[in-house]
């Protein structure tokens, strides 16, 4: 049970980051993932009167403050126009449209948790992450931080550029954690591929070898597939054994490169 | 601390702890269609609609609820009454606990998106989970209500 003994609307970044650097003290999201936990709170910072709930388009980017729940997301048309309805595909699976409607960006990427969606999604737009104190930084680089780093997510960006990108997730059963999850982007003949619920978290992977070099065929998406299901590491849980995601992953990989290939 | 919120329309003072949950507020002013499933944030029975936007009150805090409007079941009685008749002539449901969150997301969905296909109702309300039956009679129910409003408003 998650026992709160103050709540604080922070009415500044400021308020909000100083009072995050304190342990016993928690910033909120949409609450959901925290509220899971067996914890005691000194303070739960609550960032919803900080106007980060707003998905801006720019000439060259989206800006998504960190309050923006998936929701939001999903039935975003810029967000879901650059990424040819990915973005709605990698989260449509989460559960719920209430608990989507709370869930946020900001939670579900600060959590860096193995099983995520988002995650493996933004790994392959490019998408940089903006943190109070660290300032601005590529995603890939955020995901490496350590998770004692007490900062504050205040917006992602994602590049507007002319990219072709696809999701695919492989659950046991309707609204459960994915098994495997895989994002594929190309942009200007340059693939990334993330795989995420490995069960570990999502990890970028390059065409190291050129095996698409040549564009996408059936059988250059099949050894793409087989490489990345090779270079991914898995592990095994109650949902799957490592066997069996990796068997996964390459039937996903060649299924997103096809998807691509296909517009 | 207190609170100040418009409960099913009506406009309230109330004083809640920091931890107070949602669903608890609403329960303790009556409204006790809001029911307490998982809890863990997987059943939608907690459904409650924040803002006009259905959300669950097992997750939320009453504080954040500050400043908001919250409908439950309670204060929808009239527009739920128009399709639950459906949903009971199918014999959808066996012990119905899981019927007013499903009534509250059916409400938000026609909201949302009145003339919905059934892929677009099944994927609204996968977030709503019933132990007893298999769904498919709820579908129904609410399919029959939408072509029965059709065929009343084509004469
Ligand atoms: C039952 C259940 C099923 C789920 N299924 C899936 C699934 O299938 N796929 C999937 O991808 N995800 C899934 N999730 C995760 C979910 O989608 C969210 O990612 C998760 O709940 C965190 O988002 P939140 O907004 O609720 O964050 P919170 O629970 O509020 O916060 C999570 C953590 O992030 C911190 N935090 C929040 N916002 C910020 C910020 N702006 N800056 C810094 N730190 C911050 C909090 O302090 C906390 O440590 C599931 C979660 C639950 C509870
Ligand atoms: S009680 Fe809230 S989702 Fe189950
Ligand atoms: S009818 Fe029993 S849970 Fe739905």
């Amino acid at each position: 049970m998650l026992k709160i003994a103050n709540y604080v609307r922070a009415k500044s970044l400021e308020e909000a980051y100083t009072l995050a650097q304190k342990r016993t003290n928690v910033i909120l999201g949409g609450m959901l993932w925290l509220k899971m936990q067996n914890r005691s709170v000194q303070t739960a910072i609550d960032l919803c009167d900080l106007g980060l709930d707003k998905i801006e388009e720019q000439d060259d980017c989206f800006s998504i403050g960190a309050m923006v729940s998936l929701r939001a997301l999903e039935m975003h048309p810029g967000l879901n126009a650059l990424t040819q309805g990915a973005m709605a595909e990698a989260v449509k699976h989460i559960v719920g449209v209430q608990f989507r409607n709370l869930a946020t960006l900001g939670g579900s990427l600060y959590g860096r948790f193995g099983f995520s969606d988002v995650l493996t999604l933004f790994q392959v737009l490019d998408a940089e992450v903006e943190l109070y104190h660290h300032g601005i930084m590529k995603i890939n680089d955020f995901a490496q931080l350590p998770r004692t780093t007490r900062d504050l997510l205040v917006r992602v960006i994602v590049p507007k550029r002319s990219m072709r990108v696809c999701y695919l997730s492989q659950r046991n059963t309707a609204t459960d954690f994915p098994v495997v999850a895989c994002a594929v982007s190309e942009t200007d003949g340059k693939y990334l591929c993330a795989v995420g619920a490995r069960p570990g978290a999502a990890v970028v992977f390059t065409d190291e070898q050129g095996l698409l070099c040549g564009g996408i065929t059936q059988e250059s998406a099949e050894a793409f597939g087989k490489e990345i299901a090779n270079r991914a590491s898995f592990g095994s849980n109650t949902r799957a054994s490592a066997a069996y995601r990796k068997q996964v992953c390459a039937v996903l990989v060649r299924r997103c490169l096809m998807q691509i290939k296909e517009g | 601390m207190e609170i100040k919120v418009t409960l099913n329309g009506k406009k309230m003072v109330a004083s809640v702890e920091p931890d107070t949950l949602l669903i608890d507020f609403v329960r303790h002013h009556g409204c006790l269609s809001v029911k307490r499933g998982c809890e863990t944030a997987n059943c939608g029975l907690c459904t409650v609609l924040m803002d006009g936007v259905p959300v669950l009150s097992c997750s939320v805090l009453a504080a954040r609820a500050n400043g908001h409007s919250i409908q439950t079941l309670e204060g929808l009685q009239e527009e739920a009454n128009e399709f639950i008749g459906f949903i009971a002539d199918q014999g959808a449901e066996q012990c119905g606990f899981c019927n007013p969150g499903y009534v509250m997301n059916t409400i938000a969905l026609l909201r949302e998106n009145p003339d919905p296909t059934d892929d677009e109702i099944k994927a609204y309300l996968a977030g709503n989970l019933c132990r007893c039956s298999g769904y498919e009679g709820q579908l129904r129910g609410i399919r029959n209500y939408l072509n029965w409003k059709k065929e009343a408003h084509n004469g």
